[in-house]
Formats: C-alpha cells, structure tokens, sequence
C-alpha cells in the first residue's frame, strides 16, 4: 500500500549484513515512525515507546546474522518490537497503576461473529454520496477523525489495524507477531474497522471533526502543522 | 445468506479472500440488501484511508548511536 524507501527483498538484507551502513540508515528513517506508532499501543508513556523502539533496534543489531529470511524483514521486526513491548509495558504496569481508560457507551456493544449486524449500527447505513471517495483520503478532516478514532479505541483493535490495514502485513504474519488466532484476528479487525466506519460516517454526514488529533505515532499535532500535503 | 451472515464473512470480502463456497451466497444477498451494500462500501473506504495515513517524517533521536551500533557489530561479524 506504500511505496517502501527500502527494498524488500535478500538484496536488501545482504546489504545489511555486510554492513552497508546506508542501508541501515535508511531502514531507521523509514521505519523508525511506524515502530513508535506501534509501540505506543503498548504503554501510554510516549518515553516508554521510545525505549521499546530503541531496545528494538538494538535487537535487530545483533539478530541480524540470525536472521533466516522466513518471514519479511518488516514482519520480523515487528515481531521483536512486540515482544520487547509486551515485557517492557509488563515491567512498568507492575510499578503503576492502570490508567482508566474513559469509554464511549456507544461503542461498549461489539461485534461477535454469529450476531450479525448487533452493535454496529441502529440505522441501516445510508450512502454517504461522495462523488469521488478519494476526495476523503486528501481531506486533512478525515483524516483527523481516522487518527482521533484510531487512538481512542482498545489497543488490541489498534494494534491489528495498524499492521493490517495501515502497514499491510499479511493477515498470517500479523496473526504471528500478535500471537492471534486467525478468527480473534478477524473479529478484532471487523471491530476495528466499524469504529472507524462509524466515526467517518458521522463526520460526513455531521460534519463532526475532533479539532486535532493524536499522530499515529501518539505525538499531538494541528492538522495544520501534521497533515500538510 | 441474511445480513448477519453477511457481515460475518464481510472483512473476508473486504480482504479478497472470501471462501469460494460462500461466495455465490454472499454475492446474491449484497446484490439485493442496500444496507449490507452500504455498509461493505463504507468499511472499504475506512480501510482504505487506514492505508493512506500521513507517515510522520521523524527518525530515531539516537540515530547516530544506532548507526554505530550498527558498525560495531556487523565488523564482529566479519
């Protein structure tokens, strides 16, 4: 779905063992936000993201000569940042208490598969009659709401969404790196995505638009300043 | 196939990877249920904004320190 800065494929990784120091700075840059967008579904604390990010780079480092190429190089690097995530978050809900996470009622119904159209909607969808849906991909609004939505919901949902449909993993190895099942997988996702139909669907029919919203990366920004084409 | 069933296999759908068997089924019901058809529309274009988020430009803080990381270690290798 994104042009990649790097290249994909064992050309790539060859590059990066034998030390091409470019290839490595380029894999930095080009991933090093999207590492952060999923780390912060791990932790609230933004210098806590940056640690996982960090120690997951470092873990790159060294796993690189171990690397085997079974799986894409992004999916193995998720891989380890979910798992430094997992122990590192752990570490510090022990020494904090959970933050209460503030819900909407609305949304407290959700979908499980076999109940159908339950919690999804009251009114049946109308069309949103947009002559060109690609006019929303280029409306910083929407993408505003996408954003806002994206990070109010639970981070099981966000994190699925995140690699599914914003990075577009596979659907089998984002089932590897979150340790899913293929069917946990597909609710989460289903879920996901309705929250973020239904927030779209408020907003061009209602016009209703959060005034900013967090970055996918957790960092708070006007759309002026982040959005900007 | 009604809406509830429909709804199950829509992120299939949406994916294209929908099983062969329960495609004729799902085909017929999205063809007649305005709703269903609304609502597939919809989530297809919810997934696909996912898919065009802005990308912030922002690199590591310690990308030096990463970069000589890099160097120490892959010399060892060799």
């Amino acid at each position: 779905m994104h042009a990649k800065p790097w290249g994909t494929g064992e050309a790539f990784v060859a590059r990066l063992r034998s030390g091409d120091e470019t290839a490595f700075a380029l894999l930095v840059d080009g991933l090093h936000s999207r590492l952060l967008a999923l780390a912060s579904t791990f932790t609230r604390s933004r210098s806590l993201s940056e640690d996982i990010v960090q120690e997951t780079w470092l873990a790159v480092i060294r796993g690189l000569g171990a690397f085997e190429g079974r799986s894409s190089l992004v999916t193995w690097i998720f891989s380890i940042l979910v798992r430094r995530a997992r122990t590192m978050a752990a570490r510090e809900a022990r020494r904090a208490p959970p933050v209460a996470i503030s819900g909407d009622p609305e949304e407290s119904v959700e979908w499980e598969p076999g109940r159908g159209r339950y919690g999804l909607w009251d009114k049946a969808p109308v069309p949103w009659g947009l002559e060109d849906p690609a006019a929303l991909y280029q409306s910083h609004e929407a993408l505003a709401v996408v954003l806002a939505t994206l990070s109010g919901m639970p981070d099981a949902q966000r994190q699925v969404l995140l690699l599914r449909d914003v990075e577009d993993v596979p659907a089998p190895d984002v089932c590897n790196i979150l340790e899913l099942s293929e069917t946990n997988l597909r609710v989460l996702l289903h879920r996901g995505r309705a929250r973020i139909r239904r927030a779209l669907d408020r907003y061009v029919r209602d016009g209703v638009a959060p005034p900013f919203a967090n970055g996918l990366d957790g960092a708070i920004a006007g759309p002026e300043t982040r959005y900007g084409s | 196939m009604n809406c509830y069933d429909a709804i199950d296999v829509m992120g299939d759908a949406l994916e294209g990877s929908l099983a062969p068997e329960a495609r004729p089924g799902f085909e017929a019901h999205i063809a007649e249920c305005g709703a269903c058809r609304n609502y597939m529309d919809q989530l297809r274009i919810a997934r696909e904004t996912l898919g065009r988020l802005p990308r912030s430009p922002e690199t590591s803080p310690r990308r030096s320190d990463l970069i000589t990381a890099f160097r120490r270690e892959t010399r060892v290798e060799e």
